[in-house]
């Protein structure tokens, strides 16, 4: 049993697949993994960087801004500034994971360990992935929607299709469905349900009584405005689908383009959510599987060397002051706080167990991790299992930047005072809904000036960028075809 | 359960749509690069492709996001040192409280995108503005030209280069040689023998000529399959070798007028018809020898940066640039050993009288031994309008009008923007695709 999986940094299809099955045992025997199959693709540098510029996914509709991603990555790339990564997963049944050909086989057997299986069984496992994404049918509808805008190129021209991808993806961070997951019925299926609404409407009509002059009421005209706004489903948080169903200007082709840039925009919306739980998950996976085979000794200590260093530069987090500081490291986070749960269930001390009473010392950390990650998001993660020790591991301090205040604040350190504003701050840092704006469709009177209100609620009075909103209302009009305008409240 | 694909050796380029697309928004700045690096280059670097700078903002891709600065926002850092709760800290001048945005090594602002262009995409530029023919941009744009020749036949190759006729005609010679028995042989023992299993009843003699028609068709079953019809030894691939075409070494002599009157905007074009001149010698010959002779009213031989760059007072004599290019041509370039080309720019002014001395320098040494003298003139755009007819003109128009009539390696044309350039090498270009086609 104790023979090597591979040694020195050669890799071929050999020792890949033996490293695979000693890794894939004991993702599934020891830490009980549920994953995907997974396809295991091994790409060159170049390929890598076209995954790159196409948001990760292996086919993607064609559009300039693709293109520019590309030529920005690999300027940064042959210039040096910037590396590649060591690989890229996606979201898809089977599973797709893409290693570079230049790693090593101790890297590849790090990327494998930590995609194909990490990453893999977070996909599967977390409830927003669940809900919102269809892993099947994401390659389809890729497909799909890219023979269909190259179909629509070909027919209406390259330069229209592209001024309604380019306002479409304006509005694609402001297009997602945060609460409920509509259904999504076929094209036909909505048109026989009209029909059967007006069957409706016209066996429930009473001809004489519908003749007659109704007495005009003081509170008609609220009362119309309100019933214009429930037939047009208002208010709605989703911009895109919005103008996808209402948009009196739009063509058939333009709305089914919107659609698709709507229908990517919700299954990336899940990864947007659970940033620092699906890396942290991916990292204790590679973190407890690799070392596991070291211990087997069927990883040599050179090859766990190497694998270890690059572990710790990819989870160093740089203080607040360090010049390459860039915001907190989901990795990091995400790692420190999932070991401290093992740690907190296998050798918990007093306060562990004041913070932690359910899971204090259980033992079973395997039970516990699983149940996080199937669970939670990296708000919700944060605010249940963000400990002390972790954040006095990493320092932690909370800072307010008031406009009104000249100096910034410290609210809040390390200490006990201080633990649970702290948890409270940085959770809150991580809720997607007071990350972006929020704003919503209010009203649209179709049959009157046709002007598109939205509203913006602002949060802690922070505004919008005024050149962005700009651009992008220009964008709205573009797709409303009428005047568009937005109000800001208080919220 | 897990699958491996080895996608190295798919096909490359697959963001090149979306490159071509990128293109395509920010043509406005691309053409400005192009046109620049047109200026700032020597002739002979122009093929490599050029750096674009493009402003950010004509770039941008929109949404509703906040803005950087206003409200009321908390934010947790790492790496605490020495605050406590309460603690003030002054505002640092970038917002923020982290290290601000670094500059790009190389100093390029951070608020353009830079990319660079390659050298097809450069040409295809400024081939554009050129108005080449399609033909000619593809013959001037490709890089390489050798062209394949055939070479005999070889035992390997692509599918598409198989060589029928061969490969039959070996297989032919295998199967005689190895005596394999026809397809008629064959068929006319199975016809026999159905016949014979067709009787009812066979007697002995019957039945023994069955037995043994059997196991003569079973031999020569099995000695058809030990000689295929074709066998992979047959196959014979016809095989083309690339060979380069004959290329010779040419001379090109660039000679142009730098009296005051010629600007920036004159120079500009005298050199995108360098260029083009220059464009195509490269494609026909091995080595291309660039002159320069700038003229006002002395000739002198100088280096491109002067030629294009500096400036010269004086009066205008263009006889002396002819008689200058005479003597290094007679120096350093014999006609036998070297194409010569000249390429004349000039804004057409003239001292009087010296006209005629150019038509003579030009009939009587210069135009017997050039491949092909190009003239170009070099007029404003308000002029262009006036100047239509070409039999009006100056005195040095009207004298090279003469010398055009009577030479048909001498060509001539005005010129008002980059445009009107090509049509001045039309007949060279028109000569070297029917010497290619014929």
């Amino acid at each position: 049993m104790a023979d090597l999986l591979f040694d020195g940094p050669d890799w071929n299809f050999d020792t890949l697949r033996r490293t695979t099955e000693a890794i894939e045992q004991i993702a599934r025997e020891d830490l009980g993994l549920d994953v995907y199959p997974n396809q295991i693709e091994i790409i060159s540098t170049e390929q890598m960087l076209d995954a790159y510029s196409a948001t990760g996914m292996p086919l993607m509709y064609r559009h300039w801004s693709f293109g520019k991603q590309f030529i920005h990555h690999e300027r940064l790339y042959s210039k040096g500034v910037q590396g590649l990564a060591y690989e890229i997963v996606i979201n898809s049944d089977p599973c797709i994971c893409y290693c570079l050909e230049e790693n090593t086989m101790p890297m590849q057997a790090l990327v494998i360990a930590h995609a194909a299986f990490g990453h893999n069984h977070f996909f599967k496992s977390n409830h927003l992935f669940r809900q919102w994404t269809d892993p099947r049918g994401i390659l389809d509808y890729l497909d799909y929607a890219r023979n269909f805008l190259g179909r629509c190129e070909e027919r209406h021209g390259p330069g229209r299709v592209e001024r309604t991808l380019d306002a479409a993806h304006a509005l694609m961070s402001a297009s997602v469905f945060r609460h409920r997951r509509p259904a999504q019925p076929s094209l036909r299926a909505e048109a026989e349900r009209a029909e059967r609404r007006i069957e409706e409407d016209e066996r429930a009509a009473h001809y004489l009584w519908s003749r007659l002059e109704r007495e005009r009421r003081p509170h008609d005209h609220e009362n119309a405005a309100a019933e214009r706004r429930r037939m047009l489903g208002l208010p709605e948080e989703n911009l895109i689908y919005f103008l996808e169903r209402h948009s009196p200007v739009l063509e058939p082709w333009q709305r089914q383009v919107l659609r698709i840039v709507r229908n990517l925009a919700q299954y990336f919306y899940p990864q947007r959510q659970t940033q620092v739980m699906n890396e942290g998950c991916a990292c204790f996976v590679h973190f407890h599987i690799l070392n596991k085979l070291h211990e087997q000794g069927r990883i040599g200590d050179g090859a766990m060397l190497e694998i270890l260093h690059s572990h710790s530069s990819v989870l160093f987090q740089p203080g607040y002051d360090h010049p390459g500081y860039g915001g907190i490291n989901p990795y990091a986070l995400g790692f420190a706080m999932m070991r401290d749960v093992q740690r907190i269930c296998e050798a918990p001390e007093p306060e562990d167990r004041e913070w932690f009473p359910s899971i204090a010392g259980c033992g079973d950390w395997r039970g516990v991790l699983k149940d996080a990650w199937a669970n939670f998001r990296d708000e919700s993660f944060i605010q249940q299992f963000l400990s002390p020790k972790v954040m006095r591991d990493l320092r932690l301090f909370a800072l307010r930047d008031a406009e009104a205040e000249d100096t910034l604040k410290v609210t809040a350190i390390h200490d006990e005072a201080g633990y649970r504003a702290l948890r409270d701050t940085l959770a809150r840092g991580y809720d997607l809904s007071n990350r972006s704006p929020d704003i919503e469709v209010i009203d649209a009177d179709l049959a009157g000036d046709r002007v598109l209100r939205l509203r913006h609620v602002l949060r802690n009075e922070v505004p919008l960028d005024p050149r962005e909103r700009e651009a992008t209302l220009a964008c709205l009009r573009e797709l409303w075809g009428y005047e568009v305008e937005i109000d800001e409240m208080t919220g | 359960m897990t699958h491996f694909i080895d996608r190295r050796l798919n096909p490359k380029g697959r963001s090149t749509p979306n490159r071509r697309r990128f293109i395509g928004r920010i043509k406005a700045h691309v053409r400005e690069a192009v046109d620049a690096s047109v200026r700032k280059r020597g002739i002979t670097d122009m093929e490599a492709g050029t750096d674009v700078a493009v402003p950010r903002d004509s770039l941008s891709e929109p949404s509703f996001r906040h803005a950087s600065k206003g409200g009321t926002r908390e934010g947790v850092l790492p790496g605490n040192r020495e605050f406590q709760a309460g603690d003030e800290i002054p505002r640092p001048q970038q917002g923020g409280g982290g290290a601000g945005r670094k500059g790009a090594p190389d100093g390029e602002g951070e608020d353009d995108f830079v990319f660079a262009l390659s050298r097809d995409e450069f040409l295809d530029i400024f081939f554009e503005d050129l108005e080449l023919p399609d033909m000619i941009k593809r013959s001037l744009a490709g890089s390489s030209v050798a062209r394949p020749r055939r070479a005999g036949l070889s035992v390997t190759g692509a599918p598409a280069n198989l060589n029928v006729g061969r490969t039959m005609r070996r297989a032919m010679g295998r199967r005689i040689a190895l005596r394999r028995p026809s397809d008629a042989k064959l068929e006319e023992l199975r016809e026999r023998l159905f016949a014979l299993e067709a009787v009812f009843e066979p007697d002995a003699a019957q039945r023994a000529e069955i037995m043994r028609l059997q196991a003569e068709i079973e031999a020569l079953t099995a000695h058809r399959k030990r000689v295929p019809y074709l066998d992979p030894l047959d196959l014979r691939y016809s095989h083309f070798e690339p060979q380069p075409e004959p290329r010779a070494q040419a001379v090109m002599f660039c000679l142009m007028d730098v009296s005051a009157s010629m600007g920036a905007r004159e120079k500009d074009l005298a050199k995108r018809f360098f260029v083009l001149l220059h464009l195509f010698l490269t494609r026909r010959y091995e080595t291309v020898d660039l002159v320069f002779i700038r003229h006002t009213h002395l000739a002198s031989e100088v280096d491109e940066q002067t030629f294009f760059y500096s400036r010269e007072s004086g009066g205008t004599m263009v006889s002396t640039a002819l008689a200058e290019m005479n003597r290094v041509q007679s120096e350093r370039y014999p006609a036998s050993e070297w194409n010569i080309y000249a390429a004349q720019a000039s804004d057409g002014d003239n001292y009087q009288g010296d006209s005629r001395d150019c038509q003579i320098w030009l009939e009587s040494e210069l135009l017997k031994i050039c491949q092909h003298f190009a003239y170009v003139e070099i007029i404003g755009e308000a002029e262009a309008r006036i100047l239509r007819d070409a039999a009006r003109g100056t005195e040095l128009w009207m004298a090279y009008r003469e010398v055009a009539e009577r030479w048909p390696n001498f060509a001539m044309r005005r010129v008002a923007g980059p445009a009107d350039i090509y049509p001045v090498f039309r007949d060279l270009f028109a000569r070297r695709t029917e010497a290619a086609h014929g």
